[in-house]
């Protein structure tokens, strides 16, 4: 008769396994994340499966086409192509893998609370928002990499702090939603804390949307990565990128456009199925994604 | 007999389910509705009685589809038509008046523009005279000043006004027949009873033919000559208004009478177990067996015709002369005097006030709004009392109900529980002050968290005022679901997963977890269907009489207040018109408001008229001195009721109506006014 | 109506003056200032204060954002680090370039995304919206310079219809910039036209399946006047504020493309003075494209209000 209560931890597993059933039978999201996972799976065991040193130049071998030991022939200083498209994500996956959940945590976070407190706190700080929301991103993201460098360990506080911005007024947004509905006014009448509120009646409501916007964020970030090594203030030669092969191989491609094509195709599916799968998210949650507007 | 206007035959509409199975909405309707005549079709929510509405012109949702048979429309089967000529008879000699008119209204186009629309698709008038028509069309609805709601968009027009401009639009292609979709849900009692009046003297008038949907038997005594009720997708009951709302034949419309809270009868109506089966759920008896009185081993196995009586009614039911003997009107126990005397709350002078300047305005150096939405509000809810707060929309009942639970501050006044003044804000009061105030809200959908299980939500009171944990949290929770009557089983589930009814009584479970000394309720049934409203009713009463707890009860619906309250205090615009016992509110003499609000009851009776004293007008902010309801009031001395605020005159049992004339020329009954 | 026009414009300038404090704060924690991106390797000892003396480096910091942000109010941007040019002149070609470019962009994406947005969103489901929406989420998630770079291989070294690189100088009349502008501007629109496009198709999804289409339905409207008449008039007015994201989007972080392209627009040089340290430059292109994002989106927020009663009188009624 006393059926135990069920832990509420594993109500919300089962809850994010019903979402990822319904996300895998979208055609959108079984296509999405089959690529998402193919590329990440990638990234980790790419070192062990390369049959190439991705530094090993061959001046013999200048801007070949493909053949039987260089699938995707090899780029202007002689380097396997294959080996270095196979291993050019492992940079971009580690920083944005890092920097997105960051970003959605600290800009949830403040969206959050703010969106709870209100006031004239809240005024001044959707004003900074904006002005930051108003500077163009590369702009921002320059001036702190000319300054500090583009090691990863300041490329993630960067992207981390710079894509957490939107995140404030996003997750405000869905707060004001959650705030203005009458369980949150009980909770408030039965005196709990600001805190209670927000872990227990606030964070369960907006985290569908957080979810959704951290995969959004998380493909804006790569964009901007590989945008970043493109423009030559990313990842540093001669670690593989493929932004950063795009760039070296562009000039070459009349030739040799294998050497462009290989990461064009590498990046291109990675991000549109980090797209894709976030539309079958806000989907499978009942959002809609494309009322979103390119911050 | 002339030929029917309406003819549907064999109508099936269905939808497919998740698992692929065609589940039905609609199961085999026939109906007919014959020229000039009104027909009532009445159901809870999810009984089809909206889709079988749209179904009669043609229209299906989308993702509903006919199953088999045929709705025609003066012979025509509307299901075999083009979509041209579907076009031509639709808003032309069929027309729709919506459930919904200020979301059924373009937001862009302006009045003139959308009726001018209708007579241009429907009216084959040239066009220089459509502004003119139009206007007369207005005029016709009864709406003030037509030249300047021509000109207006929808959303600058009351509830009351769109409605009226929705059936204007409908008029527009002179219709032989109208349906009508539940088109005064929503609407305070007295639009309600100005809108029905209108439309009742509206299809006198022009010959027309009428379907009006509807879950409101009130509504339908007032404008039907007969009635379908429906359930679960079928008609159970056909037959004339007067034979259907007074001696039904069918066991559901017998409960469904019985749950009705009556204006003339105080006892607590009795609650109709049970929830009727969702589509594709119905077994192959009769769809209601699950919660019918008389049901027999038969009921079950063998589906019941749609027989006709002697009476000229047809009934679905294997027993009808069974079902005659089972009760339709309110039975349940009067509710038991278990007041103290002992003030539970006082409000002293309470007036609160919405508008809060912002940054800019206090840039600028503007002030708040002069005139507060509730002002000079006193009153006393003694121990063990229910006090009902009655009054339309914008009257500010749901507003003191927030600002006694601490979620809105007092502009000024204050609020006393028992001995000790109790902080104007949530974050002030101390947490048994807290406990023993607790608050039920309207809408369990919203007061629910749809991440929270049942249990979750029982924990959250329990462990913050009695810290419990463990097992013991455990058992008190199974103890209070036991209490408003549902199973441990309930404890995992989430509010999605249950009924309108079952929420509701989840909500109210966790308010008395707190074992709170008040209880404010608001609204607490107006989002539920009757027969589960009788039972919450029936629950509150219950748990008041077995935990002394006091209530202050607000509603708009005055007969479910009777059926609950003590005590009643009537509001307008946010000031107190009259208090005191109910049977002395809801008696003679009374305050011209409540006197108005009164006579525009709708009883589910054809032989009650409502007693319409005066206009629907709906007011945007009180006047800023004299009496709230000067400018409505069918009682006006003159000048004196714009200049100075009414005094209170009091009479027996601590009955007060706060108005400038007395109380034996308040007792003299008012005659209607016309239209 | 009039209130709220000044409430707007107030918060406008708010976040604009907010904008300069957040620029003129950013360059002046940065390592290094004007005289030492201009002295380079000399940049030590009495050079180097010289230099700053005479540039009025040594003054407060606050004495100097005042100063800057009230020339700036003035029009006067101040002088380049790199040559003491004056930087009003140097940014103006670039920025008529970039407003070229831009409007180009607007005047192929614009038009194109409403009406594919409303094509998809009537036929929703059908091969048509497949097709554009599949394609759109293609073309918005590719990086520019991804789908640069494959434009340039296709249409100019393999196939040689267009030209792959702008080669006119940035002083040139705009007329000089064809065909070489037509590159850049395909992989704008595209990216835009996605975006767009994506909002109009599920806002004229809601609004088809709203009540007011369904009563017009009933009423008898034939279906192409519901759908221009009283669907499309409520479904685009969302359109205005993404249309005016774009264009902010268009004038800032076009950067990728003006590279790619060579294009001397405004986003190149920005990115050429990050490269040069040349600070004074970066803080007046940031405080110009701020401020037309600012003036931008306000247009775009009074636009909706005066085109959608619901609001207009929403702020009428507020006294």
């Amino acid at each position: 008769m006393t059926a135990a209560p069920v832990p509420a931890r594993a109500r919300a597993l089962s809850r994010w396994g019903g979402v990822l059933r319904d996300v895998m039978s979208r055609p959108s999201g079984a296509i999405g994340l089959t690529l998402v996972v193919f590329h990440v799976v990638l990234a980790i065991v790419s070192p062990w499966i390369v049959a190439y040193d991705y530094r090993a130049m061959d001046a013999t071998l200048m801007l070949n086409g493909p053949s039987a030991a260089h699938w995707l022939g090899t780029d202007h200083l002689g380097r396997d192509v294959l080996t270095r498209t196979l291993m050019g994500g492992r940079e971009a996956l580690l920083v944005t893998g890092i920097a997105t959940p960051i970003a959605v945590a600290w800009g949830g976070l403040l969206g959050i609370w703010f969106g709870l407190v209100g006031g004239r706190a809240d005024e001044v700080l959707m004003r900074v928002v904006d002005a930051f929301l108003s500077l163009p991103w590369i702009l921002k993201m320059l001036v702190l990499i000319v300054t500090f460098g583009t090691g990863i360990e300041v490329l993630i506080p960067t992207l981390a702090f710079f894509y957490g911005i939107p995140v404030i007024r996003i997750a405000r947004a869905a707060t004001h939603d959650v705030v203005a509905r009458d369980f949150v006014s009980a909770a408030r009448a039965r005196g709990h804390g600001r805190l209670t509120i927000i872990r227990r009646e606030l964070l369960p409501n907006v985290l569908d949307t957080l979810m959704v916007e951290g995969a959004m964020r998380w493909s804006w970030m790569l964009l901007a990565f590989s945008s970043l090594s493109f423009l030559g203030f990313g990842v540093s030669p001669p670690t593989p990128d493929w932004g950063l092969m795009i760039a070296d191989a562009r000039g070459f491609m009349s030739f040799a456009p294998s050497g462009v094509l290989a990461p064009v195709v590498a990046l291109s599916s990675l991000i549109i199925g980090i797209n894709l799968t976030a539309d079958a998210l806000a989907k499978a949650l009942g959002l809609d994604r494309a009322q979103k507007a390119p911050v | 007999m002339s030929a029917p206007m309406i003819e549907i035959a064999g109508l099936s509409v269905g939808f497919t389910g998740r698992g692929g199975a065609t589940l039905p909405v609609l199961r085999d309707i026939d109906l007919t509705v014959r020229p000039g005549e009104s027909l009532g079709l009445v159901g809870e929510s999810g009984s089809g009685k909206s889709t079988l509405a749209l179904a009669a012109m043609g229209y299906l949702k989308r993702g509903l589809r006919r199953l088999g048979g045929s709705a025609r429309f003066r012979g025509e089967d509307m299901f075999a038509k083009s979509r041209t000529e579907l076009e031509a008879v639709r808003g032309g000699k069929l027309a729709l008046i919506p459930q919904n008119s200020g979301q059924s209204l373009t937001p862009t186009l302006r009045i003139g523009a959308q009726l001018g629309e209708a007579l241009r698709l429907h009216a084959g008038l040239p066009a220089d005279q459509h502004r003119g028509r139009v206007l007369d069309l207005l005029g016709q609805v009864r709406l003030p000043d037509p030249e300047a709601i021509f000109d207006r968009f929808p959303h600058e027009l009351s509830g009351g006004q769109q409605q009226r401009a929705a059936i204007a639009m409908a008029l527009a292609g002179a219709p032989d027949a109208l349906l009508l979709d539940e088109p005064t849900t929503g609407l305070d009692v007295t639009t309600q009873a100005h809108i029905l009046e209108l439309l009742r003297d509206l299809a006198a008038a022009r010959g027309m033919a009428m379907v009006y949907v509807s879950h409101d038997l009130g509504a339908i005594a007032r404008v039907c000559d007969r009635v379908a009720v429906m359930y679960a997708g079928e008609i159970v009951l056909q037959g004339s208004v007067r034979q259907v709302l007074k001696a039904p034949a069918h066991p559901y419309a017998r409960g469904l009478l019985a749950s009705i809270p009556r204006l003339s009868d105080p006892a607590l109506p009795v609650a109709l177990g049970g929830r009727p089966p969702a589509p594709g759920q119905a077994g192959a008896g009769c769809a209601f067996v699950d919660r019918c009185a008389i049901a027999e081993p038969r009921c079950r196995g063998e589906h019941p015709a749609l027989a006709p009586l002697p009476t000229g009614d047809a009934v679905r039911c294997h027993f009808p002369d069974r079902a005659q003997m089972l009760p339709i009107a309110g039975q349940g126990s009067a509710s038991d005097d278990t007041r103290g005397d002992a003030p539970v709350l006082t409000l002293n002078d309470l007036s609160i006030s919405y508008a809060r300047p912002g940054l800019f305005d206090r840039l600028l150096g503007r002030d708040a709004a002069a005139v507060p939405t509730v002002a000079d509000v006193s009153l006393t809810v003694r121990r063990g009392e229910t006090l009902g707060l009655v009054g339309e929309s914008g009257s500010g009942k749901s507003t003191i109900l927030k600002t006694v639970a601490g979620l809105l501050g007092a502009a000024g006044g204050e609020i006393r529980f028992e001995d000790t003044l109790l902080p104007r804000v949530v974050e002030r009061r101390s947490p048994d002050q807290l406990r023993r105030i607790q608050l039920v809200f309207q809408n369990p959908d919203d007061s629910l968290n749809p991440r929270q299980t049942v249990a979750e939500i029982l924990e959250q009171p329990l462990k913050l005022y009695f810290g419990l944990s463990g097992q013991a949290l455990h058992d008190r929770s199974v103890a209070i679901l036991d209490r408003v009557r549902l199973g441990a089983h309930y404890l995992d589930r989430l509010p999605g997963q249950l009924s309108g009814g079952e929420k509701q009584r989840v909500a109210i479970a966790r308010a008395f977890a707190a074992e709170p000394d008040l209880v404010l309720c608001d609204e607490v049934t107006s989002a539920l269907d009757v027969s589960v409203q009788a039972a919450v009713l029936d629950l509150l009463d219950d748990l008041k009489r077995s935990q002394g707890t006091t209530y202050i009860f607000v509603s708009h619906d005055l007969a479910v207040v009777r059926a609950l309250s003590d005590r009643v205090a009537v509001l307008y615009q946010g000031r107190l018109c009259e208090i005191g016992p109910s049977a002395r509110v809801y008696g003679l003499p009374s305050h011209p408001y409540t006197e108005v609000l009164l006579g525009a009851v709708l009883e589910p009776d054809p032989d009650i008229a409502p007693r319409l004293t005066a206009d629907d007008v709906v007011e945007l902010a009180p006047p800023a001195r004299g009496c709230a309801f000067q400018r409505r009031c069918p009682r006006k001395l003159g000048s004196i009721c714009e200049t100075d605020t009414p005094p209170w005159r009091m009479g027996d049992g601590g009955h007060a109506v706060r108005c400038h004339i007395d109380l034996p020329d308040l007792a003299a009954v008012l005659e209607p006014s016309a239209g | 109506m009039l209130r709220m026009l000044l409430r707007r414009l107030f918060l406008g300038a708010v976040t604009v003056v907010i904008v300069s404090v957040i620029i003129f704060a950013g360059v002046e924690i940065l390592p290094g200032d004007a005289c030492t991106a201009f002295l380079e390797r000399e940049a030590q000892g009495r050079l180097l204060e010289n230099c700053r003396e005479a540039q009025g480096l040594n003054r407060p910091a606050a004495e100097r954002y005042l100063d800057w942000a009230a020339s700036a109010l003035r029009g006067d941007l101040g002088v380049s680090a790199n040559g003491g040019v004056s930087i009003a002149e140097l940014v103006g070609n670039r920025l008529k370039n970039s407003l070229l470019l831009a409007a180009c962009a607007l005047g192929v994406g614009v038009p194109l995304a409403i009406v594919l947005g409303v094509v998809t969103g009537l036929w929703r489901d059908r091969w048509i919206d497949l097709l554009f929406s599949t394609g759109a989420i293609f073309a918005m998630t590719i990086p520019e310079f991804v789908s640069a770079t494959v434009l340039i291989l296709v249409f100019s070294v393999w196939l040689g219809w267009l030209p792959g690189i702008v080669l006119t100088s940035a002083g040139a009349p705009a007329s000089e910039f064809f065909p070489e502008i037509l590159l850049p501007v395909i992989v704008l629109a595209m990216v835009m036209t996605a975006h767009i496009l994506r909002m109009v198709r599920s806002s004229v999804i809601e609004v088809m399946a709203g009540d007011y289409v369904q009563m017009a339905t009933l009423k008898g409207v034939p279906y192409w006047r519901i759908v221009f008449r009283h669907a499309l008039p409520n479904a685009l007015l969302p359109a205005i504020n993404v249309v005016a994201l774009t264009v902010a989007w268009l004038l800032g972080g076009v950067v990728v493309v003006e590279v790619v392209f060579n294009y001397p627009g405004l986003g190149r040089m920005m990115i050429d003075a990050i490269s040069d340290r040349d600070l004074p430059v970066v803080q007046a292109i940031a405080l110009i494209v701020a401020t037309v994002y600012v003036v931008v989106n306000l247009t775009a927020d009074l636009l909706t209000m005066v085109l959608n009663p619901r609001l207009r009188t929403h702020y009428m009624r507020q006294r």
